[in-house]
């Protein structure tokens, strides 16, 4: 232990964005909270609007252009509300709730590796230690429902811990048969070539995917696949989203868990969630979608690629400024708009400019291979490619609320351990003996070929 | 005496203050009357073993504002919009029960063209209260999205009740011996145009649920009722009809113009939570087919008939009833020969259906009671009353 904090303080301190340095490791954090806070902020936005535009509403619409300052003006209200503490509750352990579950939740982001080297630390355990800690979330669940001293809470909580623990059983062998596929080192997606690296780091598991010229989610098809399925079904559960939503069944325990909470502490649950949310997705673009590469890393390989696949962040935030201008244009004349108008124009504009900003960048490194612009523009494409994938997660996760009604509380155990469970296993055994066997197979053809 | 609901009954807030609830194995935890899936202000008192339900006791009179003991001090012309209060979703049904059970006290038969108008509005009321049954049980169980397209599709039937009389929910449409109004120019199109836009409306909602593995998982057999115990405590309508018993007032005893149409009456076989689905949503096709044939075959003629101004019934009394969506709903008239009713007495479906409550969801989960509360389509206004 001590070793290894040595290990974690000495090194090069002076290597921009080398993970493990301690000077980046800080500067990460603080990108990483403040960032994580204000996609939570977004999250908010995009996700009342694209469910209201599902359901056929238009969502919030009033607080700035298309209520594009309705989560800021949530937040303040929300810090503004009486901070109710119910009389018979234990208050130390109903103030110290909350507070679990978003630590628990930004902890995870601490070995999320959103580049090669765009991360806080690269530990060599990074999987183990994030599924430990987002373990850990269900403590504040349960604390939250016991001290609140309440009924509805209670059984939120009970339920909550339930679904966590057994959905982690499940999520966590899915983890294993993707890691497994780390020590295999064949490229494709049926090729076996001796020991790969075997990592449970997560920078590690993404490298091995480059290496092995293959997204885990398409190693060994269809095993990579249903692991994946598994995780993604069980990371929904773990964040007690709908259609896993019981803790906080609205209908039936009016809120589950949060139901005595108010204010600031009721919004740092919020937070919470969508920060695991944002986490657990990250996990599994890391594990199974090839984490920062972005699409076709060795087919399309070559400087060229590099650009044309560099110029995407531009381009999205340019297409991002163009919705926006075109709902410039779309709004009403009317006096009464004016500054709604001139908000979302400029709002538009600011994202067009950072379209610009963002083409600009490979357009001047472009031809300067080994300087700190052209690392800089890397490490850029590296993030966007993350980010973009994760974003398609949070939109599934939307999508999912609108659509589907949620399991009741038996139902939710017996799909986890009967259903979940036992794919998992099978799929952890599967993959280990065709790791094992397709060499044997191999070595028999050669043979006969000979 | 092991039965969990009769002790239950005997004490129901059996909640001893000298143990933390932790210790004791039951839990009694009140539902309502303010929560968001008790349709209203419903109160129900569950006991729970974990998540298991022993039993339940629903509390009511929240919403009751004595509309039974108002009759008594107004003329029968006055109480009638008193009755669009009841079940204030289906409106027009209630109006067209008081007004039936008056027309017979007094003897007089609306008149045919009347009769249609009626039975094209209370259809049309129908399809509105089950879609909004729809929305909401689906809410209930988690799916948010049928709620809006619902609502959406909702709001075209309260369109054309604005357009013939005003009003969009406690509509007042009917008087005693007809209609108040001649319909509006167009009403014909604009139901017919309707009807065309419905149609796939309800396939849209049936496609959201009907074959989603969640919804069938939390539906079927949730909430099952016998038909033998359906017919024992005088449950009616869609709950009935899901049970496997083919009883339908519109067919059983037709009044209005039902006589003159050809629709089914759609049963199920479970009686559980899905089959009272299925049935509603046949029940809305089978309206749909009712108003297509009630436009089509409208009759010109007179729309009140010769009800003297002031209504002085003679001494007497009657009992009369509709297929309201929800169920039977009748109104027993004792008059005095006065112009004020002497007694009246209603018999709302819900108030009736919702005694099989408790039957329905002991043993089973939380979860179930909430779906089965959905299901049995209770409206709190007319349970109080």
């Amino acid at each position: 232990m001590l070793s290894y904090l040595q290990s974690y303080l000495g090194g090069d301190a002076l290597t921009p964005g080398q993970a493990g340095n301690q000077l980046w490791a800080l500067i990460y954090i603080l990108v990483i909270f403040a960032g994580v806070s204000v996609v939570v902020m977004a999250m908010n936005w995009i996700e009342r609007k694209a469910l209201a535009h599902m359901q056929v509403r238009l969502g919030p619409m009033r607080v700035g252009p298309h209520g594009l300052l309705q989560p800021i003006a949530d937040a303040l209200k929300l810090m503004l509300k009486e901070d109710i503490i119910p009389a018979r509750a234990d208050s130390f352990v109903f103030w110290i709730a909350p507070l679990i579950g978003l630590l628990s939740a930004f902890t995870v982001y601490i070995v999320i590796p959103f580049g090669p080297t765009q991360a806080v630390t690269d530990m060599n355990i990074g999987i183990l230690f994030m599924l430990g800690v987002s373990s850990l979330s269900v403590l504040g669940v349960v604390m939250a429902g016991w001290a609140s001293n309440s009924n509805y809470p209670l059984i939120g909580a009970l339920r909550s811990s339930a679904q966590m623990v057994s959905y982690e059983v499940a999520m966590g062998l899915a983890v294993v048969s993707a890691v497994l596929m780390t020590s295999v080192g064949g490229i494709g997606m049926y090729d076996v070539a001796g020991d790969g690296i075997g990592t449970l780091s997560m920078i590690g598991i993404v490298q091995a995917q480059q290496a092995q010229h293959v997204w885990f989610l398409f190693k060994f098809f269809p095993l990579g696949l249903i692991a994946f399925f598994i995780f993604a079904v069980a990371m929904i559960a773990e964040t007690n989203r709908a259609p896993f939503d019981l803790p906080e069944a609205e209908s039936e325990l009016t809120a589950g868990f949060h139901t005595e909470y108010s204010g600031l502490r009721w919004s740092l649950f919020m937070l919470a969630e969508y920060a695991a949310m944002v986490a657990v997705s990250s996990i599994a673009v890391t594990l199974w979608l090839g984490g920062w590469l972005r699409p076709f890393p060795n087919a399309l390989a070559g400087p060229t690629w590099d650009f044309i696949f560099s110029l995407f962040p531009g381009l999205t935030f340019l297409a991002l400024g163009a919705i926006g201008m075109f709902g410039f244009v779309r709004m009403p004349a009317h006096p009464f708009f004016r500054v709604q108008k001139l908000g979302l124009g400029g709002f538009a504009a600011v994202l067009a400019l950072i379209g610009v900003l963002l083409l600009a960048i490979p357009f001047a490194a472009r031809g300067h291979e080994g300087t700190i612009l052209a690392g800089f523009a890397a490490g850029l494409s590296a993030v966007y490619w993350f980010i973009a994938k994760v974003a398609v997660f949070m939109y599934l996760y939307i999508w999912y609320r609108a659509t589907f009604p949620r399991y009741r509380f038996d139902q939710l155990m017996s799909v986890g351990w009967k259903v979940l469970l036992p794919i998992a296993l099978a799929v952890l055994i599967a993959t280990a003996a065709v790791g094992v066997l397709i060499p044997v197979i191999q070595v028999w053809f050669k043979g006969r070929a000979g | 005496m092991t039965d969990p609901t009769t002790t239950l009954s005997r004490n129901p807030l059996d909640l001893d203050e000298s143990r933390t609830f932790l210790d004791a194995n039951e839990l009694v935890i009140n539902m309502g009357p303010q929560h968001p899936a008790t349709h209203g202000v419903l109160r129900v008192i569950l006991k729970l073993d974990g998540e298991k339900v022993l039993g339940t006791e629903c509390v009511i009179g929240y919403l009751h504002r004595g509309v039974e003991k108002i009759a008594e001090n107004r003329t029968y012309t006055m109480f009638n919009p008193y009755v669009d209060r009841m079940d204030y979703v289906a409106a027009v049904s209630n109006a067209l029960g008081y007004c039936e059970a008056v027309e017979k006290l007094l003897n007089v038969e609306a008149p045919p063209r009347a009769r249609y108008i009626r039975s094209i509005l209370t259809e049309l009321n129908r399809i509105a209260s089950h879609q909004l049954w729809l929305g909401t049980h689906a809410l209930d169980i988690g799916a948010m999205t049928p709620l809006f397209y619902t609502f959406r599709d909702r709001e075209e039937i309260l369109k054309i009740f604005e357009k013939y009389c005003g009003a969009r929910l406690t509509t007042h449409a009917f008087r005693i011996g007809g209609c108040q109004y001649e319909t509006y120019d167009g009403f014909e199109k604009d139901v017919l145009n309707f009807l065309q836009f419905v149609a796939p409306k309800i396939d849209e909602y049936e496609e959201l649920l009907t074959t989603n593995r969640i919804w069938v998982e939390r539906t079927k057999n949730i909430g099952v009722i016998s038909a033998k115990d359906c017919i024992a405590l005088g449950v009616t309508g869609p709950v009935l009809r899901a049970s496997g018993v083919k009883w339908d007032l519109r067919k059983a005893q037709p009044y209005a113009a039902y006589k003159d149409f050809d629709f089914e009456i759609p049963i199920g076989q479970n009686g559980d939570t899905y089959d009272r689905y299925i049935v509603r949503m046949a029940e809305m096709r089978q309206s749909l087919r009712i108003i297509r044939q009630a436009v089509d075959a409208i009759p010109e003629g007179p729309i009140m008939a010769k009800v003297p101004k002031v209504i002085k019934p003679a001494v007497g009394e009657i009992y009369h009833s509709i297929e309201a969506p929800k169920g039977e709903l009748g109104y027993f008239i004792v008059s005095d020969g006065s112009t004020q009713p002497y007694r009246v007495r209603v018999r709302p479906p819900s108030f009736v259906n919702l005694q099989a409550l408790d039957l329905m969801v002991r043993g089973a989960l939380v979860a179930d009671v909430i779906a089965v509360i959905g299901t049995l389509d209770i409206v709190l206004g007319e349970v109080d009353r």
